[in-house]
């Protein structure tokens, strides 16, 4: 890379470590709302493997947001009155959503595509209803009421709740939460880009583009698309235990298949395949509708005296609306793939 | 010379109404080309697709090498040694042709997910080999200068060889190629035959569709006749092009 | 027993509601491959505008007779479903034909969405009741009561599948349907108007929901606007039992998936009552004590036993009951 590659990167890095203290002077709201667009980001990401680089149209990928953030709830709360820590638990939600992947997606990956995305949207609901219901007759989710209480992180005896001041500068809980998320981030940017430049992302993309020839080039369809599936199910239970501890409490109403949309919007939009452009997509439907609380409330307030579209209606119009404009007029995203790799391409030579 | 390299026995194969194979046996030698031809319709695609396990067969098995395939799995029949190019050319369009290439070398290579992302010294070796492979590949198809573009850019004479370069990097024992001709110009259609006959004399045996009949008779050992499903010739060229069962079917479907 | 029939009963009627609207995914799915997720939304939106007009009507306090109410509901219904769904295939799915398989299931699962919003900003958020028209009498038959608008249900929609069988094997235009669903382009070369076709189907598919729409608001009491998700899946799930693409069997299916669904909600409360297995019984003596009751899986499981069934039919008969099997064309 040359040098001015290097500051430039330098410069985002140091832009990306100061966030959080510009915001918290802003608002501690705004870093709350970073800190969940970026847990977005990281979903979208993970779906993207599925979605994206496999072309698995997954349409119930919050349930395994959900499976880890309800293991890492029962575990980590007065619930069961068990309190293991985070090392322990968020692992062991990714083993749990995976596994949950893996089972869901061996009957079903066999069919055509299209039977994968009715299947994973009834398995959506399916979780959901067994969230809401599992209180009775033994008391194990604690149904509709959700757990709360729940667990921050902990790491090095350093809680996630209190202020801690370093070098006179105070870090808030939710600052905290900003390093932990950008770090996984990181993690899940990388173990994309990897992926697509190897072996096993080349056998998905190729699966994704003509799954018969895949076959016949000597692929095993079956298991690849089966590791596709439950790699992006592990992602989901990652970022499903974060949630829980960041937000402290959880019930079954953030799982519910609009989330599912939302993600696959977030994909679809920034364009498939390419991790540049589901960050962008994830970032543009992640701030959008908060913006748009802010502006379109006060507008409506101001013109009609009162609220004519719940803020809430218009994000999930804009939701669906990029799905089918987006499949319309820029089926490839608005980055697409290709693009990008012919600038790479360009770059090299 | 004459050892069988793959043995189809009673192949039958049934569309609704249509029976595309019925009763279909034959042998292909080790290092023959060895053509299939027939009228359009006459089930010589359906023969490939059966015994590349794509489509589930009515009844029959094949032998290769002596050993049944597992025509239920078809990663396991391109493992055992078969590769293929299809009629209507399927490449993966949104990858560049080397990548496409690099595709066919999944089947003889390892690195599995946590290597990737570890980016171990293994996996950075296979990696670095599969790229050299695949590069000589295309040079040997003869694109190299179309590596980093697009498939679906590509043009026709390109796909059909950046076809053959994927199957090669299979390292097949059996090649096994879908009317490749159709749609070439003369000059391609020479370059082809020299690329054929290229593989033969590097050990590969050549199973070829092909409707163009001067190519399939100057390059082909043995030929076999399929009309309606059925069989009806097998032998050397000219025995085949005398054959007056192979001559009506010919003619009866219009000539060709 | 009286369970037993009760359920067969209800079951039977939620099945003709399921096998309506398992039709018009199966036809459209017949002739375009493509799951239509928005299907479940037009019968929604069905109900809602029944309910509108049939609610204007009494508001007006015009002394019509309940059928004539409900009959107005139903024709308000089924042209502006139509209507809808033409503009489905036409706006959202046409310009994607030969795109990727992805592109036209995204659509679709994005119009689903956005129907259900707009449905959400002119009916608003809470459920809707239908309003009680007509007095539903009940007839005692083997111990167990069926309602006049159960027999309305389950007669109408034997009526429309004999009509819609009729429809698509006895007239040009069903042959042409048909013909489009076999091979698109054969068709087209015998002068079929693949795209005049395409849209029919749609169209047809969409009046079917309208009906459906309607029923499960008289039958139901309520519509609500996200009441076409649960009902889409059941009904995609019934289709896939049946054999997708086969229009008898979106009618077994439906019908089947329906009874399932009722015997499986009536039953399932007492096999899964822990008191009347005795290897736990020992465990839990305090809770069983005095006839009491460890009920695992209580009637509110009722919306899982749908997925099962479709789970089920894809692991070990994905062709359905009666498909054909078919596979990809190399
Ligand atoms: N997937 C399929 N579904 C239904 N019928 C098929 C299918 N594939 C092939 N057929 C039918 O089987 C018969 C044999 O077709 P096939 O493609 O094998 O012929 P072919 O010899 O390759 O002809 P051509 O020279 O035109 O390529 C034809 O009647 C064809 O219509
Ligand atoms: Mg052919």
């Amino acid at each position: 890379m040359s040098t001015k590659k290097w500051i430039g990167l330098a410069l985002v890095a140091l832009a990306l470590l100061a966030l959080p203290l510009v915001l918290t002077s802003v608002g501690t709201a705004w870093v709350r709302i970073t800190n969940l667009a970026i847990l977005f980001i990281f979903l979208a990401l993970g779906l993207n493997i599925v979605v994206g680089m496999a072309g698995l149209l997954d349409l119930g990928y919050i349930a395994f947001f959900a499976v880890g953030a309800y293991v890492y709830a029962l575990l980590a709360s007065p619930h069961f009155g068990l309190h293991l820590p985070f090392w322990v638990i968020l692992p062991l939600g990714a083993l749990f959503a995976g596994m949950a992947g893996a089972i869901l997606g061996a009957p079903t990956l066999r069919l055509r595509g299209d039977y994968l995305a009715i299947v994973t949207l009834g398995f959506g609901e399916i979780v959901r209803i067994f969230l809401n219901n599992l209180s009775q007759p033994f008391n194990i989710t604690n149904g509709p009421k959700g757990i709360t209480r729940i667990d921050g992180l902990n790491i090095a005896g350093m809680d996630f709740v209190n202020t801690h001041t370093l070098f006179g500068i105070p870090f808030t809980g939710p600052a905290k939460y900003y390093y932990v998320l950008l770090i996984l981030l990181l993690l899940v940017i990388v173990v994309n880009l990897r992926l697509q430049k190897s072996r096993i992302g080349r056998a998905w993309v190729a699966i994704r583009e003509d799954e018969l020839a895949a076959k016949a080039a000597g692929i095993n369809t079956r298991n690849m698309k089966l590791l596709a599936f439950a790699m992006g199910a592990t992602f989901g239970g990652i970022a499903g235990g974060m949630f829980s501890a960041m937000q402290g409490f959880v019930s079954p109403e953030s799982f519910i298949l609009h989330e599912s949309i939302l993600v696959l919007a977030m994909v679809v939009l920034g364009g498939m395949g390419n991790v540049w452009g589901v960050i962008a997509g994830a970032m543009l439907l992640s701030f959008v509708p908060e913006l748009l609380r802010y502006t379109v409330d006060p507008v409506q307030q101001m013109l009609f005296g009162k609220l004519l579209i719940d803020p809430e209606v218009l994000r999930m119009l804009i939701f669906g609306g990029a799905l089918v404009l987006t499949m319309r007029f820029r089926p490839a995203g608005l980055w697409p793939e290709s693009r990008h790799k012919l600038e790479m391409s360009e770059n090299r030579s | 010379m004459s050892v069988v390299l793959l043995e189809a026995r009673n192949i039958g194969k049934r569309f609704g109404g249509v029976q595309a194979l019925k009763d279909v046996s034959l042998t292909i030698r080790a290092q023959e080309i060895y053509g299939l031809i027939g009228p359009n319709g006459a089930g010589k695609t359906t023969f490939f697709n059966v015994m590349t396990g794509l489509y589930p067969r009515d009844g029959g098995e094949v032998l290769f090498g002596g050993v049944p395939l597992e025509l239920d799995t078809p990663y396991l029949v391109a493992q055992a040694g078969i590769a293929r190019t299809f009629q209507n050319i399927r490449l993966f369009g949104n990858m560049t042709a080397i990548e496409n290439v690099m595709v066919g070398r999944h089947v003889r290579t390892h690195a599995g997910v946590f290597g990737a992302i570890l980016r171990t010294p293994g996996q950075r070796a296979e990696e670095a080999a599969i790229r050299r492979r695949a590069e000589e590949l295309l040079h040997y198809v003869g694109i190299p200068h179309r590596a980093n573009d697009l498939a679906r850019n590509l043009s026709y004479g390109d796909q059909r060889r950046l076809e053959i370069a994927r199957a090669l990097a299979t390292e097949p024992q059996l090649l096994a190629l879908d009317e490749p001709a159709a749609g070439m110009n003369a000059t391609e259609t020479v370059a082809l035959r020299k690329l054929i006959e290229g593989l033969r004399a590097d050990g590969l045996t050549v199973l070829l569709i092909e409707h163009d009949v001067k190519l399939v008779m100057g390059l082909c050992d043995r030929v076999a006749v399929l009309d309606y499903g059925e069989k009806i010739a097998e032998d050397v060229p000219g025995v085949v092009q005398k054959d007056p069962k192979v001559i009506e079917a010919y003619l009866g479907a219009g000539g060709d | 027993m009286e369970i037993f029939v009760q359920q067969i009963i209800n079951g039977l009627t939620a099945g003709s509601v399921y096998a309506l609207v398992a039709l018009g995914y199966t036809m459209v799915y017949g002739i375009i491959q493509l799951i239509n997720f928005a299907h479940g939304e037009v019968v929604m939106i069905g109900g809602m505008v029944a309910l509108t007009v049939i609610t204007t009507l009494v508001g007006m306090g015009l002394p019509l007779p309940p059928i004539v109410l409900v009959l107005a509901g139903i024709l308000a219904a089924i042209p502006i479903c139509m209507a809808l769904g033409y503009l489905l295939e036409r706006a959202a799915y046409r310009p994607l034909r030969h795109a990727p398989r992805l592109a036209p299931l995204i659509t679709a699962i994005g119009m689903s969405m956005v129907l259900q919003q707009v449905a959400l900003l002119i009916w608003g958020r809470d459920p809707k009741a239908f309003p009680q028209i007509m007095e539903n009498k009940s007839f005692i038959i083997a111990g167990a009561s069926i309602t006049s608008v159960q027999i309305a249900i389950i007669l109408m929609s034997v009526l429309i599948m004999a009509t819609l069988t009729w429809f698509v094997y006895r007239t040009r235009f069903g042959i042409a349907i048909r013909a489009t669903a076999e091979n698109v382009n054969v068709a087209a070369l015998m002068g079929v108007d693949a795209n005049r076709t395409i849209a029919a189907t749609f169209v047809i598919g969409a009046g079917l929901a309208a009906v459906a729409g309607v029923m499960y608001g008289t039958y139901y009491g309520i519509t609500h606007y996200t009441m076409g998700f649960m009902l889409g899946l059941k009904a995609f799930s019934a289709a896939v039992l049946g054999g997708i693409g086969n229009l008898a069997g979106a009618m077994l299916g439906g019908i089947l998936l329906g009874l399932v669904e009722a015997l499986g909600a009536g039953y399932i409360g007492e096999f899964t009552d822990l008191c009347r297995w005795p290897l736990v019984d020992g465990l839990l003596v305090e809770r069983c004590a005095n006839g009491g009751h460890v009920v695992l899986f209580g009637s509110n499981y009722q919306d899982v036993f749908a997925f099962m069934v479709l789970i089920l039919v894809l692991v070990f008969r994905p062709s359905g009951l009666l498909g054909e099997r078919v596979s990809e064309r190399a």
